[in-house]
């Protein structure tokens, strides 16, 4: 039960609005808490003792007391019955909304963490409890980011927008979506109009910030709250500059949020004021932080961070102790993932055509070494991986397996079975990001990498870097409207392409969109501050932290094929009559990217580091660190739709590679080439990660199971020696898919890997399922 | 030459890329200094031990009924490179080859038609610290000369039948050579994984199936059995370069077929898959 004296003290925090006065009143009452006083924490009875005891640092915790697992999986228990329960009560759900789309939606309600009532599915069987709304698959509006997309979505899933929800968002309440419209040029709504600048965050979350949920575990939110009030003390002695006020006003929000949580909580009986006491309350209280997150913000990518290691101290303690069992342990891991796949946001129509089959990221990163060299795998990231048995495949949350060669070989073995039965998981090179990043960090979405509460990027979507040529062609004019949207420049004359004319040319326009970009995105999360502050998620940082701006490209393969289609054949313009080129005919054979020959791996390579160097060039709001990602989600389908023919051949309208991917059917010689020239990509320059995805079919094979577990886990260990950052595993067969496309219901779970995330295949759009086939599948 | 693309896929049907190419039966190359080669592939988990990458040369004297290669058959049917550039490329997979304990497959085609330039490439993958993998057929063995099999450190061999008429008329060609190649083989200790193509109604009769198993269960060289099911994935090849498949009618082996010959190998000694 909540303690009686804390809950009066949250109610008065929570009806204090003035926060200078707030300020003023937590000087006076709180000083922060003494080492000794922390260090005597009924709570952490059993833990070893440490620097995290005095100081909210999560890392530490982890260090001191984490229990590496260096077996394989035959401890593992199988899904207890209250978990069977939860999840029966959820397929009529899962199956009408393959059907139906979106089931339901409060369209009246603001969602908040305090809008809702607690909801329950099952409330018998469910150990660990909480949903966005009062009812599971009931939706919730977020008009903060944006009205219109609130009701472009609901109208789209036949729903009414609310009058009243509509008279305080146009009258009274302006929206992050307003604001940016407000500081936008007519360059950059042209440039977005155009689509060589997409999927930009200015009417809907930006996402990809992870809040440190395990932090609300660990301490509970008054020592949380106690922190937050050390911080806004240094911030109350510095003159107010626009900084500094900035600052003071998103710590009161932030400590105005961490009240709010605690009320949350309570609602469901629980009292997370103080630290979770046990390995159920641990995962109880981890999951509030998250749900309380996702009830704010809907954005693009929400992900959970990097929990199973941190639950599994809880979880090797109450073993210990004997006051769990692995059917216990497993049942709670279990009915966690259960509420993971069960989030919902209301989108829209064109989101969905960018970001396809309702994901939403939870990414959750299992695995990866210590910086003292030590594997981070334990029991609980093997349950994780095992829900996936136990409740299924699914796409979320997004598993992530960080990979590095010292991993535990029970570990990497299980991984790769898991792989080959579900496709569900995606793995990134741990050996790679953690002389980056260090040892406690997650991805947020599907590959940008972030050390978990004191980091966070301002997510930026992408250019289409296929049109910035065909740009760099034309002169500035696109090549499906005609309109001048670049700076106008003399387009490329006579009949043959000449690669070093096209490539000054290039030069020059990639310099212009990279600065048009850089502008936009400025202006995109200067707003995104203002209206749409996620206030709880960064309640679960340190005040002090690092911010990115996450730049990205898409079409690399189309450029790369393109300007090795002009050095190494004879590539003719076609023209309109007006002199706009439309079409090119390719006389020859040029090396293609994808069959690791460096004719044009080298090409590749260098337009990442290029477009890097340019985008640095600006500087960002709130003097953010510029990184990029090759990276395109399912928008490949999108972005080609919009963009013109190419000099490599490809035809107006048809799918660019996802991500770094080659072209369809280039990869000519097999995975092993494939990879290679995927790998020769720089990290360094884009350190917001560079997605791959690969297919596999099952084919009949000589080899028996253990073998090719043994042969897949070398694959993997050598990809990320040859500098791989990211694989994205599907073992799947073209017949399977053909199959699913026509009979959904025989595939309610079919799970694939996408470019970073993994969807339900029958919930993909028609189009996105063709361009999943025709995606090059290698054979075993 | 050397910057021109010669990397084409297997399943490229571009036939007679070089039609100034000579006979494959009469062609001798003492240097090596060029190959024709079809196409390569890399990343296959198959053709010896761990991930390899395979070169297919062109040119070949057999006309198996159940080729899926139909368009290896001639030294035209491939691409002029020079053996420098081979070996470049190859050299761009030798570190995550090694670290994958694979190498280097040649196939085809027939390896040994261009005995001196796949000697060659051997002897540069050998050099790459690269395990290596013949393909061969054996027809032409007693063309590979001791120092040749030195550069070899298995041989996949295919028997593709033991009884005369039905090897005369599964692949067009005497099995003489085949079988002092497999026994030459045995004398040198080589490693060999011996193939057997299984196609219902030509090569599955048990005493054929015995023949070979007798033949190679005595030999301590022989590491594996490996019995291939026929399938049908090549016949678009026939059918697209216009040549008469007779197998077009004819079954993948029954599950139950595969057990009954996969026993039969076991049964006689051998160690089978």
């Amino acid at each position: 039960m909540p303690d009686e004296a804390t809950a009066a003290q949250r109610s008065a925090d929570k009806h204090d609005q003035q926060p200078g006065k707030l300020a003023a009143k937590d000087h006076r009452a709180e000083a922060a808490p003494t080492p000794e006083a922390m260090a005597s924490v009924n709570e952490w009875v059993g833990f070893a003792p440490g620097r995290w005891q005095s100081t909210v640092d999560v890392r530490d915790f982890i260090q001191r007391n984490v229990t590496p697992y260096d077996g394989d999986e035959a401890f593992l228990a199988g899904p207890s019955e209250r978990t069977k329960a939860v999840w029966a009560k959820l397929q009529p759900y899962f199956q009408e909304e393959i059907r139906k789309g979106v089931l339901d939606v409060d369209a009246r309600t603001p969602s908040s963490m305090t809008a809702h009532k607690p909801g329950y599915i099952d409330r018998d069987n469910e150990i660990i409890v909480g949903l966005q709304t009062d009812a599971p698959f009931r939706r919730a509006i977020m008009p903060y980011g944006g009205l219109r997309m609130v009701e472009a979505g609901l109208k789209a899933a036949g729903f009414e927008a609310d009058p009243i929800v509509h008279e305080a968002f146009t009258k009274y309440r302006k929206t992050h979506n307003d604001g940016v419209f407000d500081a936008y040029t007519p360059e950059i709504m042209a440039c977005r109009r155009s689509h060589i600048i997409t999927g930009l965050p200015d009417s809907y979350g930006r996402g990809r910030i992870i809040g440190d949920y395990r932090r609300v575990a660990l301490y509970g939110t008054d020592k949380l709250l106690a922190t937050k009030r050390g911080e806004r003390a240094l911030l109350d002695a510095k003159w107010p500059t626009d900084d500094v006020i900035r600052e003071r006003e998103e710590l009161a929000e932030q400590m105005r949020a961490l009240a709010d949580l605690a009320t949350m909580a309570e609602g469901y009986g629980c009292d997370i004021t103080r630290p979770a006491a046990d390995a159920r309350e641990a995962v109880q209280w981890t999951y509030f932080g998250y749900l309380g997150a996702i009830k704010e913000a809907n954005g693009a990518a929400m992900s959970i961070g990097r929990i199973s290691s941190f639950l599994d101290i809880y979880i090797e303690r109450d073993l210990k102790s004997g006051a769990l069992d692995e059917a216990s342990a497993q049942e709670l891991i279990d009915q966690l993932v259960q509420k993971l796949r069960i989030v919902r946001f209301l989108r829209t129509p064109d989101y969905d055509a960018l970001f396809s089959g309702d994901p939403y990221w939870a990414t959750e990163c299992v695995g990866g070494m210590d910086l003292n060299g030590r594997p981070l795998v334990t029991r609980t990231s093997f349950r994780t991986l095992h829900t996936l048995t136990n409740l299924g495949p699914a796409p979320e949350p997004n598993i992530t397996v960080l990979w590095s060669r010292q991993l535990p070989d029970g570990f990497k073995r299980y991984c790769i079975k898991v792989s080959a039965e579900t496709s569900s998981i995606q793995y990134e090179n741990d050996d790679l990001m953690r002389p980056y990043w260090g040892d406690d960090y997650g991805i947020a979405c599907c590959v940008s990498a972030m050390r978990i509460g004191n980091q966070m990027q301002f997510f930026g979507a992408r250019v289409n870097l296929a049109k910035c040529l065909l740009y760099a062609i034309n002169g500035g004019r696109d090549e499906v409207s005609g309109e001048q949207i670049g700076p106008a420049a003399s387009p490329v004359s006579g009949d043959v392409l000449d690669y070093d004319d096209v490539m000054a040319k290039f030069d020059t326009m990639m310099e212009w969109l990279a600065r048009t970009y850089v502008h936009a995105m400025n202006c995109i999360h200067y707003m995104h501050d203002k209206y749409y502050y996620e206030r709880l998620e960064m309640a679960l940082h340190d005040q002090q932290i690092l911010r990115t701006m996450a730049f990205g490209i898409a079409g690399l393969s189309v450029v790369a094929d393109s300007l090795s289609a002009i050095k190494h054949t004879k590539v003719r313009p076609i023209r309109r009559d007006d002199g706009l080129i439309v079409d090119y005919e390719i006389e020859g054979i040029y090396p293609q990217y994808g069959n690791n020959d460096d004719r044009v791996d080298t090409i590749a390579a260098d337009l990442v580091s290029t477009f890097m160097k340019k985008i640095r060039k600006h500087p960002t709001y709130r003097n953010a660190t510029h990184t990029q990602s090759v990276l395109t989600i399912t928008s490949n389908v999108v972005y080609g739709k919009h963009t013109g023919n190419t000099p490599d051949g490809r035809k107006v309208g048809e799918p660019f590679a996802p991500g770094a991917n080659p072209m369809h059917g280039r990869d000519s010689h097999g995975w092993l080439a494939s990879c290679l020239s995927v790998a020769k990509l720089p990290y360094a320059d884009a350190q917001d990660g560079i997605s791959y995805t690969v297919s596999v079919s099952p084919s009949l094979n000589r080899l028996d199971q253990g073998e090719k577990i043994k042969q897949a886990v070398k694959v993997l260990d050598t990809y990320c020696g040859q500098g791989g950052f990211h694989m994205n595993l599907n073992v799947l067969n073209r017949d399977t898919l053909l199959d699913a496309m026509e009979h959904p219901d025989k595939y309610p779970q079919l799970t694939i890997r996408v470019s970073g995330y993994a969807v339900n295949f029958v919930r993909l759009t028609r189009e996105q399922q063709m361009d999943v086939i025709s995606r090059t599948f290698h054979g075993e | 030459m050397a910057d021109e693309p010669w990397a084409h896929s297997r399943y490229d049907l571009q036939q007679a890329r070089s039609p100034d190419a000579p006979e494959t039966a009469t062609f001798n190359d003492p240097r090596g200094d060029f190959g024709w080669i079809h196409s390569y592939e890399t990343g296959s988990t198959l053709d010896g031990p761990g991930i390899r990458v395979v070169v297919f040369m062109s040119g070949c004297l057999l006309r198996c009924l159940y080729c899926h290669n139909p368009d290896t058959w001639h030294l035209k049917d491939g691409t002029l490179v020079p053996f420098e550039r081979a070996r470049t490329a190859l050299a761009a997979y030798a570190a995550p080859l090694r670290a994958m304990d694979g190498g280097l497959t040649i196939s085809g085609g027939e390896p040994l038609v261009q005995m001196h330039f796949t000697k060659r490439l051997f002897t540069a993958a050998k050099e790459m610290g690269l395990h290596t993998a013949l393909d061969t057929s054996g027809f032409l063995g007693a063309c590979a000369d001791d120092e040749y099999m030195r550069q070899v450190d298995l041989v996949l061999l295919d028997i593709k039948s033991w009884d005369p008429e039905t090897y005369r008329r599964a692949v067009g060609q005497d099995i003489k050579p085949t079988i002092q190649f497999a026994e030459r083989l045995a004398t040198l200790g080589k490693p060999v994984w011996v193939r057997f193509v299984l196609v219902p109604g030509l090569t599955d009769d048990p005493a054929n199936v015995e023949g070979i198993a007798r033949f190679v269960a005595p030999m301590k060289n022989v590491e594996w059995v490996e019995v291939l099911p026929f399938h049908q994935m090549g016949a678009f090849k026939w059918k697209a370069m216009g040549l008469n498949y007779e197998l077009s009618n004819t079954p993948s082996p029954s599950p139950d077929l595969v057990a009954r010959v996969i026993g039969q190998f076991r049964e006689a000694g051998c160690r089978v898959r």
